[in-house]
């Protein structure tokens, strides 16, 4: 084995206790957001709390176990700006729901 | 492109616009087929985007209260309903097979074929442990009485938004797992140590083969992440 194909194997493989780390907060933070449910909180703190586990167990499964954070940023940009768009989706079809369920309030409770 | 090369190119977004300028390789250190897959990822992202705002407008927009999920989802334990106990199993089963995953790509770049092989035949036992599940779910939601045009807990739209979202979900599952079953065997039988010429793709093997089923696997317990959160949660 020549030492350019040691040099590229060296880069690829990082030390085991990162991934063990990384797999213990992900159960951990599971059992947060299973907490959530048992407790039952409602409103605000609920959707707050499902988001935030939600968004870092997210993070940390791209970041780590799919290496993003070790990628170059060229693949890295060309992967996570395409999600504003998404975000952009999403904040249409929130104000679209809106004017759905009002029409129909008034539709079918009032006959217009 | 070698490493050696790679580590004397500028990093962070100074890096981007060196990359993004050079020729014929924008993406430097990665590998085409790894590439590619990034690609489909991101195509299966916008898929599964459109399942999950869909689902949230038809939430949104109807008159009639949706399903408490968490009654819906219980199992009793004994004589007492756990909330949602079922579908906490199957995210610690996700999560377990994602990090055998993790550890299966990391002994393959260090390419240790027989825990990269064991490692990868566990995962494929979780992921068939979780189609298993979901399968026990869908049969007992079935039998209740749930169908995509009505159910007996409220809204009309909750069962056709439960199986598109959970089937589509649970199909990629089990293309997943049968795929870490083939790759077991390549693993096992050293395919990646002699680089031997695939049978579909005719390709040589490399290791790299693992990191790519890697992040497809990753992918899908990144999605049952959203899933779980605004499905089953929410």
């Amino acid at each position: 084995m020549d030492e350019t194909q040691n040099k590229e194997q060296s880069a690829s493989t990082h030390k085991i206790g990162i991934y063990l780390w990384i797999w213990g907060l992900l159960f951990v933070l599971s059992f947060f957001s299973y907490m959530v449910d048992w407790f039952a909180f409602q409103g605000l703190l609920r959707w707050g709390l499902i988001l935030f586990f939600m968004f870092l167990k997210a993070g940390l499964i791209m970041a780590f176990f799919m290496h993003l954070f070790w990628e170059r940023y060229a693949l890295v940009n060309v992967l996570l700006w395409p999600m504003t768009a998404i975000a952009c989706f999403i904040i249409l079809m929130a104000a679209e729901a809106e004017y759905t369920v009002f029409t129909r309030a008034l539709y079918f409770f009032t006959g217009g | 492109m070698s490493d050696n090369t790679l580590n004397n190119l500028p990093g962070g977004f100074k890096g981007m616009a060196h990359d993004m300028g050079s020729d014929q390789t924008a993406f430097k250190g990665v590998q085409w087929g790894k590439f590619m897959m990034w690609i489909f990822l991101l195509s299966d992202t916008f898929i599964f985007s459109c399942f999950l705002i869909s689902y949230m407008k038809g939430r949104s927009s109807t008159v009639v209260d949706w399903p408490n999920t968490s009654e819906v989802f219980s199992l009793h334990v004994g004589s007492v309903p756990v909330p949602l106990l079922l579908i906490a199993i199957m995210t610690f089963v996700l999560i377990t097979s994602s990090g055998t995953m993790a550890l299966a790509v990391k002994f393959g770049y260090e390419k240790n074929r027989k825990m990269c092989a064991w490692l990868v035949l566990a995962t494929a036992i979780g992921g068939l442990t979780f189609v298993g599940m979901q399968i026990f779910e869908w049969s007992k939601l079935i039998h209740e009485g749930v169908r995509p045009w009505s159910n007996p807990f409220g809204a009309k739209q909750f069962g056709s938004f439960f199986f598109m979202i959970t089937g589509f979900h649970g199909v990629h599952v089990s293309i997943g797992v049968i795929f870490l079953f083939i790759f077991a065997r390549k693993t096992f039988r050293g395919d990646f140590d002699t680089g031997k010429r695939g049978f579909f793709t005719s390709q040589k093997s490399d290791y790299v083969a693992i990191e790519i089923l890697g992040l497809y696997w990753h992918f899908v317990d990144l999605v049952w992440v959203f899933i779980f959160a605004f499905f089953y949660l929410w």
